[in-house]
């Protein structure tokens, strides 16, 4: 604990310069957004967007480990719909063996893509590609498309309910924010996922097990995406073969939103969050303002260029 | 803004030289250029002769690269005049300077790599026929010509990736042509070229400078100067120091202008009685690379490795290191038989490898100068799972005293030291990561003078408290200033070992023990 202090004394000024631009467009999203809707400051819709934010905002937490060593994971929305399919297939089991069974599946699918990407050297992108194919794929297989029922009240209840006046799914993601962030930040796997993005070849030559990082990395990410799915299913009560589809992509751009690079080396947990909040709140200030739902996602769209370009580091 | 009357005459501001003979090309008046807490170029006045090759030489923060930058049109000018044949020149951009002929030929080359030679060489002006299609038989046999004009000759169909670097310089050189440069400026081409490529490089360049061209030759190595300048211009922390016929100086007087202090000695005093047996190597073989090769280090030792390139030296490092897995060969490390199939087992074993490609292969380049240093060996700051910082900064700390790293503080990223800070930085990760056995692949490529005799120093004090260092050069200086022994490689096996005595007393000898018939002729690595 007391490393842990000292840590963050350490990394303060360093994080505050570093999200300078992300404190900057979030403020000013809030204050755009509080001016055009008299119901976006109010603590219920402030807990609402939390809430929506936090299954991608999980899932992006891995997916900054990815992308700071210089990968991608395309798989993780597939991740998701298989998740819910087996998690609602095992409710018989009890509550511990779902969840323990769907994180196993994550980390399976994290597993593939680690091996395929450190050791079968196949990029990235196409490695994890092939998995969300593959991993949708066993998820209709094994649902045969239909809806999966029959999870239990208890199961329902981790995902629907709300401690201390916040709901769970936000809770558990300031839980994975702040775990990630001390992974990223204070551990040696964190600092060796820095090393391999910034230079592959230099970590090696210093020791550094890149291959087995690597896999770790995946493993991270498809965990991540497993608990996203087991949060799904618990908030809607069921299984679907489809569930979590685009998710990949949403969860990319809280990450590139955040400022972290995707050439590799570089990049933070925090920042993915305000990527995923300020995202989030787009999502939210479009829904609150009745826009078109047609426009959204051209809207969306700009809201992520813009962040992006007014976050690119000065040089 | 002052208008161009007002400026001083052209004359006054000349060297001692008979100016109406001399001409100028270009002659820069009171340039001076500032970045955030520094100056990076202090009022420097001086010209460049026409058709001249004018060498600049200074350390590293010396302002050689600023100056290249702003001749290159990268960087304006903060106050003073360039004036181009007597006319001031306004450079807003890169293709300004291109314009009037002054194109400068970088140290990272702008090359498309899987275009061919002589696509590149035309890059962006293809020679087209009468149906605006590339006309490609044109596009090769003009290649040809302009590479016969530099007196070289080697297949433009290759595309470049497969090309040596000194063929990739010349497809720079020649596009240059293509943009009939008036003014070439190269910003330290010999930082990546072998001895042998130096000498074709040089070819080039007095063929140009006997066909008009100015040539403008930033460099480090002073050896170079001597061989291919008329000229020679000193930087000294953004200052001028001056600018004299390279006939007028000698290595001494030239370092000694570059240090602003007489080098009395480049090399430190070694005398050390070798101590126990560190690292010994026997019959490593890797197919197409080694051939039974034997050595040993001892501690207190410093063993030069040399050969040409292609002769092995680099793959003997890299083999004992883990990085490339031999055929046969066994490694042992203060007596013991190891297993190395990887770096990581290298480092465990306390091997440490300062690689010659020191941003490629020995540094976080986007990292910290902490995180670099302490990268190899992490795992002693880990205190319950977490890294202790403040543990690690301590450390770090140390080592930035002990080395003398200059950096503005440990959470500066690599990237903006210099070349002399970023091998500390490299040597401070081995010391972090406490090994014994050092590897030192060219220790001071792409380094100044001061910062050359920091590393040799540093590698003194390191054989002296014990460490045994194998040490890849092709600096004969520094082999004969370092080594104790000397290992010659030819053709992936062990040509010959000599005493720095013997070595010292005749050259020739380990010369002749390099020399391959079979000249290599595989793109430099």
């Amino acid at each position: 604990m007391k490393a842990l202090g000292s840590g963050l004394r350490q990394f303060a000024p360093a994080l505050r310069a570093e999200q300078f631009g992300n404190l900057l467009i979030f403020a000013a999203l809030i204050i755009i957004a509080s001016a055009l809707s008299d119901a976006f400051f109010t603590r219920g819709n402030l807990l609402n967007v939390l809430r929506q934010i936090s299954i991608t905002g999980i899932i992006a937490v891995g997916m900054t480990f990815v992308i700071i060593t210089a990968g991608i994971d395309l798989s993780v929305g597939s991740t998701v719909g298989l998740v819910t399919v087996l998690a609602a297939a095992a409710q018989p089991l009890g509550t511990l063996s779902v969840i323990l069974i769907g994180l196993a599946v994550g980390a399976t699918v994290g597993v593939l893509n680690g091996i395929g990407v450190a050791y079968g050297r196949i990029p990235p992108f196409i490695m994890t590609l092939a998995t969300l194919y593959i991993t949708r794929g066993v998820a209709f297989l094994y649902s045969g498309g239909l809806p999966q029922y029959g999870i239990t009240e208890g199961f329902i209840r981790l995902g629907s309910g709300s401690t201390l006046g916040i709901p769970n799914p936000a809770v558990y993601f300031l839980g994975f924010l702040l775990l990630g962030g001390v992974l990223l930040r204070l551990t040696v796997f964190g600092r060796y996922v820095f090393a391999i993005g910034a230079n592959e070849e230099a970590a090696r030559l210093s020791g550094v097990n890149v291959e087995l990082y690597k896999v770790l990395v995946y493993v991270l990410s498809g965990t991540l995406a497993a608990v996203g799915g087991l949060i799904y299913t618990s908030q809607l009560g069921i299984g679907v073969a489809l569930a979590g589809q685009g998710y990949e992509l949403n969860a990319i751009a809280a990450v590139a939103v955040g400022g972290t690079s995707f050439f590799g080396g570089h990049g933070s947990i925090l920042g993915t969050f305000f990527g995923a909040a300020i995202i989030g709140i787009g999502n939210n200030l479009l829904n609150l303002t009745r826009v078109d739902p047609m426009l959204q996602d051209f809207v969306k769209g700009l809201i992520i260029l813009g962040a992006v370009l007014l976050n690119r580091r000065r040089a | 803004m002052r208008s161009v009357d007002e400026m001083m005459p052209v004359v006054a501001l000349g060297q001692q030289g008979d100016l109406a003979v001399d001409r100028h090309i270009l002659e820069l008046q009171g340039i001076s250029k500032r970045f955030p807490g520094v100056v990076a170029l202090d009022a420097l006045s001086f010209g460049i002769r026409e058709g001249e090759i004018h060498a600049i030489v200074g350390e590293n923060g010396a302002g050689k690269s600023t100056l290249v930058k702003i001749l290159a049109g990268d960087q304006p000018v903060d106050s003073g005049v360039i004036l181009f044949r007597g006319m001031p020149l306004r450079l807003l951009s890169p293709r300004d300077a291109m314009d009037r002929g002054i194109n400068t030929i970088h140290q990272e080359l702008h090359l498309a790599p899987h275009l061919s030679a002589a696509e590149n060489i035309f890059l962006g002006r293809f020679p087209l026929t009468s149906a605006h299609l590339v006309d490609r038989r044109r596009l090769v046999s003009d290649s040809r010509r302009l590479l016969q004009q530099l007196g070289v000759d080697f297949d433009v169909a290759r595309p470049v990736s497969s090309l040596r670097i000194a063929h990739r310089q010349i497809i720079e050189i020649a596009r240059a042509l293509v943009l009939q440069s008036k003014v070439l400026i190269l910003d330290e081409p010999s930082a990546v070229l072998g001895r042998h490529d130096l000498q074709i490089l040089f070819g080039v360049l007095r063929r140009l400078k006997a066909g008009g061209t100015t040539i403008l030759y930033i460099s480090h190595r002073l050896e170079e100067i001597f061989d291919l300048a008329d000229r020679v211009t000193v930087l000294r922390d953004g200052s001028h120091v001056g600018t004299r016929d390279v006939g007028e100086l000698n290595t001494d007087s030239l370092v000694e202008m570059m240090v602003g202090r007489p080098l009395a000695q480049l090399f430190p005093q070694r005398v050390h009685e070798p101590g126990e047996l560190a690292l010994e190597v026997r019959d490593l073989s890797r197919r197409g690379a080694l051939q039974n090769v034997s050595l040993q280090v001892r501690r207190k030792e410093i063993v030069g490795l040399v050969g040409k390139v292609g002769s092995g030296r680099t793959e003997v490092a890299r083999a004992i290191f883990g990085a490339d897995i031999i055929d046969s060969g066994e490694i042992r490390v203060f007596g013991r038989p190891v297993t190395i199939t990887s770096p990581r087992d290298a480092v465990r074993q306390g091997i440490g490898l300062v690689p010659e490609d020191r941003k490629g292969e020995g540094l976080l380049l986007k990292r910290s100068v902490l995180e670099n240093v302490t990268l190899a060996n992490l795992w002693r700051f880990v205190r319950k799972g977490l890294l202790n910082l403040q543990a690690e900064a301590g450390a770090v700390r140390d080592f930035q005293e002990q080395l003398a790293i200059r950096t503005p503080g440990l959470r500066q990223l690599v990237k903006y030291l210099s070349g002399g800070n970023q091998q500390k930085v490299v040597l401070a990760k081995w010391l972090n990561s406490r090994c014994d056995i050092l590897i030192f692949d060219e220790p001071t490529r792409g380094i100044d003078v001061r910062a050359k005799v920091e590393i040799y120093n540093l590698m003194e004090r390191l054989v002296r408290e014990g460490k045994a260092i194998l040490m890849i050069s092709s600096e004969v200086s520094e082999i004969l200033g370092m080594a104790d022994r000397i290992i010659v490689m030819r053709r992936g096996s062990v040509a010959g070992e000599l005493s720095r005595q013997e070595a010292g007393a005749s050259w020739s000898t380990v010369e002749t023990l390099m020399e391959d018939d079979q000249t290599s002729n595989e793109p430099a690595r």
